[in-house]
């Protein structure tokens, strides 16, 4: 019994310890840019008091940087894409795993192509098409490539959601003579709504957080999304303590904010069947 | 038994059922391979040609390739960089999967309290931006700052400490930790979620039989979630070849000290974009890519046809 207590009180103490190792530089970084900067250099452990509470850095990243900009530019990228991610996966899985018709098992291999092979392998071609086009140095082209990006790992979750639902709700519709297109609209569609965590964990975080496309294309500061922005501000200000661990804290705040509040979903969602 | 749905396809004439086939299908289909499948073959389509200083393109062959793989100025980087990549990916197959492993046997031990906080905040950094974490670390481990240097004389160890960053021993395997501390929370989850899965029959078995959480871990547990296993090491391998953020943010796309951190994603940033050093060659660029796509295939091969094939007969 003794031994068995021991045990257990070892399994937290390395939990807690790991968990320590995961928050405790992000604590760190977001306590600091609370402080003045002798107290981020002279005591960078401790947290801020009333000594010590400075938003010098914040101010300065407001008035150095287009931060709203760059943050308005991410909400909208990253929005749109997940709303039509969702839309358009939702129906192509509803259509791939409800009617089988001749090639509909190719099309779902030739779908699925892009969970496994990274689009940013096609960005020299990406880049050509975009500026032929005048899309390049906009949103509505990152936009595109993200949904391009996004679909094959949600038609896959998304799938595997169409499929849990039970076949009496669709059949009892069609005995109706409810319309195909309004038996997913009103029937499938609210029902898919669990399956959003998870298709947000795999294809929106990756589309908020990501450098790379902003990187190739958008040249302007106005198209800038907010981890390019930060990324390209930080290079900048790099000596400059109090703005660099303001605008990193930035960055920071609004995706914990979302994460703690959604956790519970977006974690129920991976440990759900949708990944095996 | 008379399907209802095959009743309805049936009595549907072709024509409305290809209509509505396009309108469920059509905008993926379309979005998908315009934006995702036709870049991939059209830059391996320009690796076959080169431009003058007119900007007029000109059809080579091979000639790229053999320029990259084979004339040294070209190919010290490129088996440089492809050296590396594989040194950061070994790291996170020694480091982050072990621990990833390791966390998720003890959160699916039964009746362990405090579950769910463990998971929430070892996933957290997951969840944050690479670039993010880059300069974070970068912050925490620089000479100037003292944190890390502090921390580690706080447990007596202030002589191990050096600038890891800037030391071209020491600064691949630094961002490669740094990688790993970010996303140990994925195997976690992905192993979690299967052991989860596993039958209490087969535990409650072993339990009768004697044996103790950690052999019940390693001998029945363990070979169950090997498949999972197998899948978070491709997941690995692939975002290991076409990593670039970290390096970037943390060490901009000269990826120094003297390239010791070059990955095949700087080095394919650099030859398609240019820098400092070279002007951007966006042919050769598609030829870099194209090199990583065969790379990245080349695994995903390997696994889809040795590895899981392998596993599925212990899956259950």
């Amino acid at each position: 019994m003794l031994k068995q207590r021991a045990q257990i009180a070892g399994v937290h103490v390395i939990l807690l310890a790991y968990s320590l190792l995961a928050v405790g530089p992000i604590l760190l970084v977001v306590m600091n840019s609370f402080k003045s900067r002798n107290a981020i250099f002279g005591s960078p452990l401790s947290p801020p008091t009333g000594d010590t509470f400075s938003l010098i850095g914040y101010m300065k990243v407001f008035h150095a940087s287009l931060i709203g900009t760059y943050f308005a530019n991410s909400l909208i990228v990253t929005l749109v894409s997940m709303g039509l991610v969702l839309l358009f996966g939702a129906m192509a899985a509803w259509a791939l795993t409800e009617y089988k018709f001749r090639g509909s098992a190719a099309l779902a291999i030739f779908l699925s192509i892009g969970i496994m092979v990274p689009i940013r392998l096609g960005s020299v071609a990406i880049l050509k098409m975009l500026k032929t086009v005048g899309l390049n140095d906009t949103l509505t082209g990152l936009i595109l490539v993200y949904i391009a990006q996004g679909l094959p790992m949600s038609i896959f979750i998304l799938s595997e959601f169409v499929q849990q639902i039970p076949r009496d709700l669709r059949d009892a519709a069609r005995c109706d003579g409810v319309p195909e297109t309004r038996i997913f609209f009103e029937v499938i569609a609210p029902l898919l709504r669990p399956a959003i965590a998870t298709v947000a964990v795999f294809t929106i975080v990756p589309i908020w957080n990501d450098l790379w496309f902003p990187l190739i294309l958008t040249s302007s500061d106005s198209t800038h999304t907010i981890t390019l922005g930060v990324q390209q501000f930080l290079g900048q200000y790099i000596t400059d303590w109090n703005s660099v661990l303001a605008a990193l804290s930035m960055a920071i705040l609004p995706v914990v904010a979302i994460y703690i509040i959604f956790s519970r979903q977006l974690i129920a969602g991976l440990t759900s069947g949708a990944v095996k | 038994m008379a399907e209802p749905l095959s009743q309805v396809v049936a009595s549907m004439p072709r024509g409305r059922f290809v209509a509505l086939m396009t309108l469920f299908l059509g905008p993926a289909v379309v979005v998908y391979t315009l934006f995702s499948i036709w870049p991939l073959i059209a830059t391996m389509g320009l690796s076959t040609y080169t431009t003058d200083n007119a900007g007029a393109y000109r059809f080579v062959g091979l000639a790229n390739f053999v320029t990259l793989l084979a004339d040294s100025v070209w190919s010290k980087p490129f088996w440089n960089a492809a050296w590396n990549n594989l040194i950061f990916f070994c790291v996170h197959m020694l480091v982050q999967n072990p621990i990833g492993i390791v966390l998720a046997g003890l959160l699916s031990l039964p009746g362990l309290k405090l579950k769910s906080f463990y998971r929430t905040v070892i996933f957290l950094p997951t969840m944050l931006s690479v670039v993010i974490v880059g300069f974070s670390w970068n912050l925490i481990l620089s000479p100037l700052w003292g944190v890390a240097e502090g921390a580690l004389k706080a447990v007596g160890l202030g002589s191990w400490f050096a600038p890891w960053l800037g030391l071209p021993s020491t600064a691949l395997v630094t961002l490669a930790l740094m990688s790993v501390w970010q996303f140990v929370g994925i195997p976690m989850m992905l192993i979690y979620a299967s052991l989860l899965n596993i039958p209490d029959e087969l535990v409650d078995a072993a339990r009768v039989d004697g044996l103790g959480h950690f052999r019940i871990f390693l001998h029945i547990k363990l070979p169950l979630v090997l498949p999972t296993i197998g899948l978070v090491s491709i997941l690995t391998f692939v975002g290991n070849f076409n990593a670039f953020d970290l390096i970037y943010s943390v060490k901009g796309a000269l990826a120094g000290p003297n390239f010791a951190s070059d990955i095949l994603g700087t080095f394919f940033y650099r030859t398609f974009f240019g820098n400092q050093l070279q002007l951007g060659n966006p042919t050769m660029g598609a030829a870099v890519a194209t090199v990583m796509f065969f790379i990245i295939l080349v695994g995903v091969c390997l696994y889809l046809f040795i590895v899981q094939r392998r596993l599925r007969r212990y899956a259950f």
